[in-house]
């Protein structure tokens, strides 16, 4: 057991920002990782890669990175919590572990930065061998998936497309199209609200140059891919704009509809939401006495308002309060808000999948069986959608989507441990 | 290679560069990780925890999530064929 003043749940931007706050203003912090190492999706350095690219872009991560080491926090890679308790416990079992152990951790004040997943949509194909997330295949290929030479198209919808095409690209990737289903009107007119923020222009801008060869297809989507004649591989996708519909020959295909919020351990928590995401006051306080939350999980807003609330909720956890970064993340919740609108998915995207499509790929549960269900109790019972090992992370958000049902209680364990793990009383030491 | 590590998969040996994890292991010996409910083969997704589409057998513990643990010298891993 350890006992701590401050646990942080997640090492991404924000749970790096809100534990070196609450280090740096004397508390005691242990921060908890499901990664091989601190940095979250967006910061990934585990690996092969690791550290290769010492350039401009690289300077705020590996800034983040330094002020955790330094600050005193005791941070605990590849620990994926199953259990919460708001009155002051937390189990995790460690994943790189010779042994599947239970870890129980107890806190006075716990900040949940969980960070984000991709959203995935079902359509024919989709569970081929070869078809990735877009994020997804950019941290396969941070984790040793070599790609040079690959024919990719990268697909789906969010500014996490140019990036990891810009990324594939410069890891020798041949990245024919960016497919972005967003109609270009809404992407020209996202561009025009960030006049106010041209470190985000000058980003995006910075990716497209990277992509020279690359087509830019918006208002488009892929809506097949196709499997090569052994079955375990990809040969093409079918790209489509609702008129015009060709077939693009491929390796691999990324495809991610833009993100949804990691909220599981606030549901369990009992925190209350405002919609997907978990409602925070000004100090990112949950409805939770000592329970905070800061990045993705309070809304998709990016990197910066996830370093500025987690440096709030940091503070908070250690009594402390910053007017002035209090506004400033103010500022900054305008921007997951016009994302939001930009890359909202159109109604297309909704008859993608096919009777017989997998919708449930842990259970394998087509599109047929479920889509006359009354709603999630009723699918999960008859089908067993949902109920599978990624317990509805993945097929959850699809079935939000295709059919309007909201997701039913979340409990523990909230990953598969074994059951005789499961069972067993932690020692009290 | 320099810098590799030597691991079997599904009792063949192979060897990786040293920081590659187990799921781009199996992306690069083009062995999905398992077979579905109905008997599809199956590989990475998300690349993050999330989906659990790469859990593979590692040093005899069942259903550990690929993408999340790095190869290790003398690794054994099995598919869930």
């Amino acid at each position: 057991m350890t006992r701590t003043e401050v646990l942080v749940i997640g090492a991404g931007p924000a749970g790096i920002a809100a534990a070196a706050a609450a280090a740096e203003n004397g508390r005691r912090v242990v921060v908890l990782d499901n990664n091989l190492s601190a940095g979250g999706q967006i910061w990934r350095s585990a690996t092969v890669k690791a550290n290769k690219s010492s350039d401009q872009r690289n300077r705020p991560k590996l800034r983040a990175l330094e002020r955790l080491e330094r600050c005193g926090a005791q941070l605990l890679p590849c620990r994926s919590v199953y259990s919460a308790e708001a009155s002051g416990t937390v189990v995790a079992v460690d994943e790189a572990g010779s042994a599947i152990e239970p870890e129980q951790f107890h806190f006075d004040h716990l900040i949940l930065a969980t960070g984000a997943r991709e959203r995935f949509l079902p359509f024919p194909g989709w569970t081929l061998p070869g078809v990735f997330g877009a994020g997804g295949l950019q941290a396969l290929v941070e984790g040793g998936y070599p790609v040079a030479g690959k024919r990719v198209v990268v697909a789906g919808t969010g500014p996490l497309l140019l990036a990891v095409a810009a990324h594939l690209a410069e890891d020798g990737a041949i990245v024919s199209h960016v497919v972005e289903q967003a109609p270009l009107r809404r992407l020209l007119w996202l561009i025009a609200s960030l006049g106010r923020d041209p470190a985000k222009l000058i980003e995006g801008a910075r990716y497209r140059a990277a992509l020279g060869r690359t087509a830019y297809r918006t208002g488009s989507w892929v809506d097949e891919a196709i499997a090569a004649r052994d079955g375990m591989s990809l040969e093409a996708v079918r790209i489509t704009n609702g008129t015009r519909t060709w077939t693009e020959p491929c390796d691999l295909l990324a495809c991610g509809y833009h993100l949804v919020p990691n909220t599981e351990i606030a549901e369990l928590l009992g925190c209350n939401f405002r919609g997907r995401f978990v409602k925070v006051d000004h100090e990112q306080r949950t409805s939770l006495e000592n329970v905070f939350a800061a990045g993705e999980p309070t809304g998709i807003g990016g990197l910066e308002a996830a370093l500025l609330q987690g440096e709030i909720a940091g503070m908070a956890a250690a009594g402390r309060s910053s007017t002035s970064l209090i506004t400033r993340a103010a500022k900054q919740r305008g921007f997951g808000n016009r994302l939001e609108k930009a890359f909202a998915l159109r109604n297309e995207l909704r008859s993608l999948a096919r009777p017989g499509t997998i919708v449930c790929r842990c259970e394998d549960v087509p599109l047929a069986s479920i889509r006359d269900r009354t709603g999630w109790t009723d699918a999960k019972l008859q089908t067993r959608c949902g109920m599978g090992p990624c317990q509805g992370r993945v097929c959850g958000p699809a079935v939000e989507y295709l059919f309007g049902w909201t997701p039913v209680s979340v409990r523990q364990p909230l990953i598969p441990v074994p059951l005789d793990v499961f069972c067993r009383q932690p020692e009290n030491d | 290679m320099p810098d590799c590590l030597s691991v079997t998969i599904n009792g063949a040996p192979r060897q990786v560069p040293r920081g590659t994890t187990v799921a781009a292991a199996l992306l690069i010996a083009a062995q999905p990780s398992r077979l579905s409910v109905l008997g599809e083969p199956r590989a990475a997704l998300c690349g993050m925890g999330i989906c659990f589409e790469c859990r593979a057998t590692i040093n005899g513990i069942q259903h550990r999530r690929s993408c999340q643990i790095l190869c290790e010298q003398g690794m054994t891993i099995r598919t869930n064929r």
